[in-house]
């Protein structure tokens, strides 16, 4: 049996510099070694800890599954460790990734346009300079491989309002519509649970 | 900038090619001088992998945005990491006289 073949994980840009550098290194006269920090690792650190992104929802942008953006963000958190404290430089490079971008589409002409450079946001059609473009998102949330919704309920404990869990959002976080109140995953052990 | 449009021949009446690997002609325009070059394209019967030495032709004159019909999927990684704006243009009635007048707007 072959194994299963390895997901590309996908990042949006290039960090703006290639590496770290140490100073005032006592030991070694000068002399450091590096780490080498692969660019989906450093993809995953920006998307969790600048990004503030949970990791369900970081992963679903990586295209890769929940459980593998928390192993790739755990390796990064290692190697950046190892770094700062055996003072070594860190060199973001390698890793298997592919680029993507967003599509957008133009009601004017009817062509459809992608945006190389997400620095710079798009306003107007490249083709016929009009401004009524639109977001275009193809229905792929089917195809990224993750799971995307579950049955799940979330319920409110002080009126018994129920809507359905929306994944990647902590049922506490959800108030409820009706009452104002924090709701609970429903069939879950809270103390004050149905 | 440089524009890369697919022709099916090589004249400004052709129309726009649908295809973007085994296209008959890119048309090179270039908006600042208005200059017009139009490149045969040697993939036009190849078995396979015309997409990306396609790519690699058009990227080696600079092209920062290509029009065409449609892109396969093995070239969508490969421009996106070029930094190449695709274009998508479903009328394959358009000629490349129309097309360069829109980008002249």
């Amino acid at each position: 049996m072959s194994p299963r073949p390895f997901r590309l994980r996908k990042i949006s840009n290039l960090p703006v510099i290639s590496g770290f550098k140490p100073y005032g290194n006592k030991k070694n006269g000068g002399k450091t070694e590096s780490v080498f920090l692969h660019l989906e690792e450093y993809e995953a650190l920006r998307l969790c800890d600048y990004e503030m992104l949970n990791h369900h929802q970081a992963s679903i942008l990586m295209a890769v599954s929940r459980p593998t953006l928390t192993r790739i963000y755990s390796k990064a958190r290692q190697k950046i460790a190892v770094a700062l404290v055996q003072g070594k430089q860190i060199i973001i490079e390698g890793g298997k990734i592919y680029f993507d971008s967003e599509w957008y589409s133009c009601k004017n002409c009817g062509c459809f346009f992608n945006n190389p450079d997400k620095q710079e946001e798009i306003k107007e059609c490249p083709l016929c300079k009009s401004s009524n473009i639109l977001n275009y998102e193809p229905d792929n949330e089917e195809t990224d491989g993750a799971l995307t919704r579950c049955m799940d309920i979330c319920i409110c404990l002080s009126c018994g309002f129920e809507t359905p869990h929306r994944f990647g959002c902590p049922c506490k976080d959800e108030i409820c519509p009706e009452c104002g109140a924090n709701m609970v995953r429903k069939g879950t052990p809270h103390k004050r649970n149905f | 900038m440089k524009v890369a449009i697919t022709s099916n021949g090589n004249s400004l009446e052709s129309k726009l090619d649908q295809r973007f690997g085994r296209c008959g002609y890119f048309t090179i325009y270039d908006t600042e001088t208005k200059g017009i070059e139009f490149l045969p394209n040697p993939n036009k019967d190849a078995q396979e992998g015309a997409g990306p030495a396609s790519v690699q032709l058009v990227a080696s004159r600079n092209v920062q945005k290509i029009i065409s019909g449609e892109f396969g999927i093995k070239i969508k990684p490969l421009l996106d990491s070029l930094k190449i704006q695709m274009i998508v243009l479903k009328q394959p009635e358009k000629s490349i006289r129309e097309i360069i007048d829109m980008l002249n707007n």
